[in-house]
């Protein structure tokens, strides 16, 4: 597909879901309010692992900066529950792009499996600060918030709010794919094949890879405070390597380097987890199953599945398309 | 030809209605169908608990045929799977999609915490049958007016049993219990209640929820204390009993009630004979009532109930109790609680009545781990047996309601120690 028809395929899927979404049972509504969410995140995440080939095991540690800031603005200082919505996004943005300044630092250091290990070892700070600091946080309780913003809308109407969570969700997507088309974003797919040759070229990979960190951990945020306000409540429970695993899931179930894979990944998850669930005790098998197959047949990720069928019949279809596909692809 | 075309149009519309069927049912019903909604964790670490709560429930459902005096109960159980997050997708989907009349379950302090909002924000009635987080009917009460507790808080047995430990004669005690909120609430109120009536904590130690291996703590617990208080939950309450008797304790050993209860007892060995702990019921408790319940529960599920059985059957018995005085209508949501929170109640734990704050005012039970035949079992088996009762014990205890709630709630640094040494 043209790169143009890419784009107009996605701007039709999500004027569909902006349509659509009112006529769903309310239910309904939360989940895909909720895939959105977990969207932001992913395609966050995407940015490291899908476009600079940095697997982050600690995303969780953002959503839950996020959450947990939104959570104690707005239990123990009454803030953030009508215009100043808007300063908590900006805060929570802050605080994530915060927190991964502070994590890169000793994160970026590190390649493949060590980066792995190091995230995940951050991210699990988060945790134990979510866990401890009980006067704060409120320990393994969690913390509730009081209500959803209101400010001549009335977010606590779940329509209203899939409208809102829908606008942060386009608002990021075409930011990151901004980022992503920029110079900077082709010199983190540099970094991602061959890092010692854009060393050698010139670019302070370093810094690359530390700014890649820092904008994935603010969009991380901002999901945080999304998240947050979506479930009411917030508990260490958020903040647990499960999450992190889950955003890492959802990036390879709907394919890395695609920005939008990582909000279908999350979809699927969503819909498997929440909604299957609750009309068959097997659900977990299904989940399982599909991750298995995902990664065996599938590398690409479910974004992977049209140039798969593409590539199918051109093999067993006429000799001219094969050609057309092999020069196309060289 | 009129008649043949009403006909007609008569069996379209019932075709149309059958074809909405799914969403119009759910109204049209309303009078005689009561929905329940009932979370639990079915997978995970605590399913096994999940399922005693359930079946609790399940078992009173049965004895009467799922009539609640007149009301078709239709019981929809969700799997919150021991984390707050899922459980509020599920209460959520269970108001929302399968339009339900109340919430019932939630097992964790942590799950009770994060259903009581949802409870506000989509107006619907929360029974916290089994979650004894302290604030949901203490200090945050007033923030969830739909939320009705047929369980117990917490600190609520601890109470009472610090006066039990000055009672016996103990002056010195160290406290050992997982780390985490519950633990605090269940230590917190013993400590209070100890400390109060001249007794000391020396020591508090904390070890991580899920600890497995007591080897590091053990040694550290004071020589020169008199008792030993402990508060474990989950495997941990298998191991703690076990490694404490082969470091060589002799001292007593007093423990909050998850330590000891129905669900961990048949796992556990000899050591734990003559341990001392507390709760709001015990599956040993010699009641005609009780000893039906146990036979009846034990008959059906093969074990013996636990205090997450009897909760959950008495909740059933709870709603039941209030439908009989509606003839089976649904008086709504506000009216509900208020009819729940007058009510008197005969229930297998014994008499149950609520305060203003919506927590039940219940006896609290001193226990003791014995060997022995009981209800005309043939085995020997431990049972919890009930050395003393404290009637009618509120969550306040005897502090008063205002006096009480001024202090913070109970946390790893409230009450101070101020005796540890």
């Amino acid at each position: 597909m043209s790169h143009r028809g890419k784009i107009l395929t996605v701007m039709v899927a999500l004027l569909a879901l902006a349509v659509a979404t009112p006529f769903a049972g309310s239910y309904l509504i939360l989940l895909i309010t909720q895939a959105l969410i977990l969207g932001i995140l992913a395609m966050s995440l995407d940015i490291l692992l899908g476009f600079t080939g940095l697997p982050s095991l600690g995303q969780a540690a953002y959503l839950g900066m996020g959450a947990y800031l939104t959570a104690i603005l707005a239990a123990h200082y009454d803030f953030g529950l009508g215009w100043s919505f808007w300063v908590v996004i900006l805060l929570g943005i802050l605080i994530g792009a915060a927190t991964a300044a502070l994590f890169g630092l000793f994160a970026i250091r590190a390649t493949g499996v060590y980066f792995l290990m190091i995230t995940l070892a951050l991210g699990m700070c988060v945790w134990g600060l979510a866990y401890r600091w009980n006067s704060m946080t409120g320990g393994d309780n969690g913390i509730n918030l009081p209500a959803r913003p209101e400010f001549g809308i009335q977010l606590a109407d779940g329509v209203t709010y899939f409208y809102v969570v829908l606008g942060f969700f386009v608002v990021s997507l075409v930011m990151l794919y901004v980022l992503v088309k920029s110079p900077f974003g082709r010199s983190l797919v540099g970094i991602r094949e061959r890092e010692l040759r854009m060393r050698v070229l010139g670019y302070n990979t370093w810094l690359h890879k530390y700014i890649a960190f820092i904008i994935a951990g603010g969009f991380g945020g901002l999901a945080g405070v999304l998240w947050a306000h979506l479930s009411g409540n917030v508990s260490p429970q958020v903040v647990i390597l499960a999450t992190s695993v889950d955003a890492l899931l959802m990036v390879v179930l709907g394919g890395p380097a695609t920005l939008v894979g990582g909000a279908i990944g999350a979809g699927v998850v969503v819909f498997l987890r929440d909604y299957l669930s609750t009309v068959v005790p097997w659900w977990q098998y299904v989940l399982g199953g599909v991750y298995v197959l995902t990664i065996l047949y599938l590398p690409g990720g479910l974004m992977g599945i049209p140039e798969r069928i593409r590539r199918w019949r051109a093999l067993s279809g006429s000799p001219e398309e094969t050609k057309k596909l092999e020069s196309g692809s060289h | 030809m009129l008649n043949k075309l009403k006909g007609r149009l008569g069996r379209k519309l019932a075709t149309v209605g059958l074809a909405l069927g799914l969403g119009v049912s759910q109204t049209s019903t309303a009078a005689e169908e009561l929905r329940i909604g009932f979370l639990a964790p079915l997978t995970g670490g605590f399913a096994q608990v999940g399922k005693d709560m359930t079946n609790g429930f399940q078992l009173y459902l049965d004895e009467v045929g799922g009539d609640f005096a007149g009301a078709k109960v239709k019981f929809i159980v969700e799997d919150d799977e021991a984390k707050p997050p899922v459980g509020v997708r599920k209460a959520e989907k269970l108001a929302l999609q399968d339009k339900v009349h109340m919430l019932v379950g939630g097992l964790l302090a942590s799950t009770g915490y994060a259903l009581a909002p949802v409870s506000t924000r989509l107006k619907v009635l929360y029974i916290a049958s089994t979650p004894a987080a302290d604030d949901l009917t203490q200090r945050d009460s007033a923030k969830y007016p739909y939320l009705m507790r047929t369980g117990w808080t917490s600190s609520q047995p601890s109470h009472p049993f610090g006066e039990w430990a000055c009672e016996q004669g103990y002056k010195r005690v160290v406290t050992i219990a997982a780390d985490f909120a519950f633990g605090y609430e269940v230590v917190g109120g013993f400590q209070k209640a100890f400390e109060s009536c001249g007794g000391k904590v020396i020591q508090k130690i904390w070890p991580p929820l899920g600890t497995q291996d007591f080897g590091p703590f053990i040694p550290t617990l004071k020589k020169d204390a008199d008792a030993i208080f402990t508060l474990m939950a989950g495997p941990m309450s298998l191991q703690f009993p076990k490694q404490l008797a082969n470091a060589g304790n002799k001292k007593p050993v007093i423990g909050g009630g998850t330590s000891y209860d129905e669900f961990t007892l048949p796992a556990m060995g000899d050591e734990v004979i003559g341990h001392v702990s507390t709760l709001h019921y015990s599956a040993a408790l010699d009641t005609p009532k009780n000893a039906a319940f146990v036979k009846k529960y034990r008959e059906k599920y093969g074990k013996v109930p636990s205090y997450y059985s009897e909760g959950n059957y008495t909740t059933a018995q709870m709603i039941h109790e209030v439908l009989k005085k509606t003839k089976g209508k649904w008086p709504g949501t506000q009216k509900f609680i208020e009819m729940l929170s007058k009510m008197k109640f005969d229930a297998v734990r014994g008499p149950v009545h609520f305060d203003d704050m919506r927590n039940p005012v219940q006896n609290i039970y001193i226990k003791k781990v014995e060997k022995k035949k009981m209800f005309g079992y043939e085995k020997d088996e431990l049972w919890n047996t009930v050395i003393k009762t404290y009637p009618n014990v509120s969550q306040f205890w005897k502090y008063g309601k205002t006096e009480f709630l001024k202090q913070p709630v109970y946390s790893r640094e409230y009450p101070p120690c101020k005796f540890c040494e």
